[in-house]
């Protein structure tokens, strides 16, 4: 499989305080890797880095051989081929759900309305929405709406997808609706990024697991070694976090 | 009643031309007011200190003075101070234009720090290069964000335009009075015809506004 993001030695300061220090990494073209780590480790701000949402102080992300940075001029043609869906909800409220999805691919790409139109019903459907194409975003439950915000980003055609915790946001019955389109993509072969508290679903969805704490790649792994047999006493404590004793 | 002496001779239409110079000051310092205020506005929400606190003391200047001692200020102090001869209604226009600014300059600075910032970060990561992003999403919000705000300040200005008569301008205010005194011996009680007349006329301008800005806050509910 061929490498299509790479990232070398980047590292994230905010003034004097070190986010993360030459941070590595690699992903193949189908790969989907899902990185985890405790609050505040810098995960979500290394994700935002790979869009030029953040800028790096040190270090080279390329995508495609493409170098992604902040201060280029068509850093908007190469986040094109980056989608990304936030934690916060992100959708336009002064468009309906299906002037959301088309806005980027008739503004940005240029096709004709019909034909994204077209397109964006189709990917309704598949995540079940299709009744709610005229709905306005505050009309939509909170999952629904990241369920749109996937949609309007894979109409994009991405070439590599970013998820920044989607979940965490939203109430624990809604969780499962957003996790389960995550996942069929995942099967699906697209090469995906995804940062998450969700342990059970990032062991269902990942190749490859990574676990970051203090700014630095503790460990990564397949997610069955990743979970079952954590080699780092880090890794170890923080995978018992989530663990509950019956016996108390 | 007192509404007979509107029909002595061209009493009615005096009052309408009163109501002409009253719209035509409000209408043109909302338009001044509008230009600057988007500008100032746009200004402060870059968050510069310099800016931020000079803006502040412009402001809490124009809400703490009443617009009356503004409007002498403008249009009796300058003439001695300054040396200007400006026209009563060049000096009403340059204070409700100064007024109408600070205010709008508000509006504005307050819509645009109300739109969160994952708006402007997920038009980017759609591709959308900042002309797009301002254009189809942080405008169009901020624009439904400040047409009800917007309306109740013009509405507001087009009122308080009754003040101007203070410094000699003829509106439908003083226009009203002047039918009263001319008429005080042969209708002694056309204070009421008069009033109620202004008032209805001062209703029938702001009314449509106040509808305009109703319907455009149900249209855009969403």
């Amino acid at each position: 499989m061929d490498e299509i993001l790479q990232v070398k030695g980047i590292t994230k300061r905010f003034d004097d305080i070190v986010v993360f220090e030459n941070l590595n990494l690699t992903v193949k073209k189908g790969e989907v890797v899902v990185i985890v780590g405790p609050s505040g480790c810098g995960k979500s701000t290394f994700l935002r880095c790979l869009n030029a949402l953040e800028d790096i102080q040190e270090g080279e992300i390329t995508l495609d051989g493409e170098s992604i940075n902040r201060n280029k001029k068509d850093i908007s043609r190469i986040r094109e081929k980056i989608g990304m869906v936030f934690q916060s909800y992100d959708l336009f409220p002064h468009l309906t759900i299906l002037q959301n999805i088309t806005l980027a691919p008739v503004k940005v790409k240029k096709r004709p309305k019909a034909e994204a139109e077209k397109e964006a019903l189709e990917l309704l459907e598949r995540v079940g929405l299709l009744s709610k194409k005229d709905n306005y975003p505050r009309q939509l439950s909170g999952g629904q709406k990241q369920r749109v915000a996937i949609v309007r980003a894979l109409i994009m055609h991405p070439e590599i997808l970013l998820f920044d915790e989607v979940t965490a946001a939203l109430d624990p019955e809604m969780v499962k609706e957003v996790l389960d389109v995550v996942l069929s993509l995942a099967k699906e072969g697209r090469t995906m990024i995804i940062v998450t508290h969700e342990m059970q679903f990032a062991r269902a969805a990942a190749d490859r697991m990574i676990f970051i704490d203090g700014g630095r790649i503790v460990e990564e792994g397949k997610p069955k070694d990743f979970f079952e047999n954590p080699k780092t006493e880090r890794l170890q404590k923080f995978l018992q976090t989530f663990t509950y004793d019956d016996e108390k | 009643m007192g509404f007979d002496v509107l029909l002595k001779g061209n009493n009615m239409m005096r009052l309408l031309e009163g109501v002409g110079v009253a719209l035509k000051i409000s209408l043109i310092s909302v338009v001044i007011s509008i230009v600057l205020g988007v500008v100032i506005g746009v200004l402060l929400a870059l968050k510069r200190p310099v800016i931020t606190a000079v803006f502040r003391a412009y402001l809490e200047i124009v809400r703490i003075m009443p617009q009356m001692v503004l409007l002498f200020i403008v249009y009796f102090g300058t003439t001695k101070a300054l040396g200007l001869n400006l026209s009563a209604e060049a000096a009403s226009i340059i204070v409700f234009s100064f007024w109408g600014t600070a205010e709008m300059a508000d509006l504005v600075r307050g819509a645009l720090a109300g739109i969160p910032v994952i708006q402007y970060e997920g038009s980017v990561s759609l591709g959308m290069n900042t002309f797009q992003t301002y254009r189809y999403v942080i405008v169009p919000q901020i624009i439904r964000r400040m047409i009800p705000l917007s309306i109740n300040l013009i509405t507001r200005m087009i009122k308080t335009t009754s003040l101007v008569m203070m410094i000699g301008i003829v509106e439908v205010l003083k226009v009203g009075q002047q039918i009263i005194e001319a008429n005080r011996k042969s209708s002694p009680d056309a204070a009421f015809g008069v009033f109620a007349t202004v008032f209805l006329l001062y209703f029938l301008a702001c009314w449509p506004i106040s509808m305009l800005s109703k319907y455009l806050e149900k249209k855009w509910e969403n």
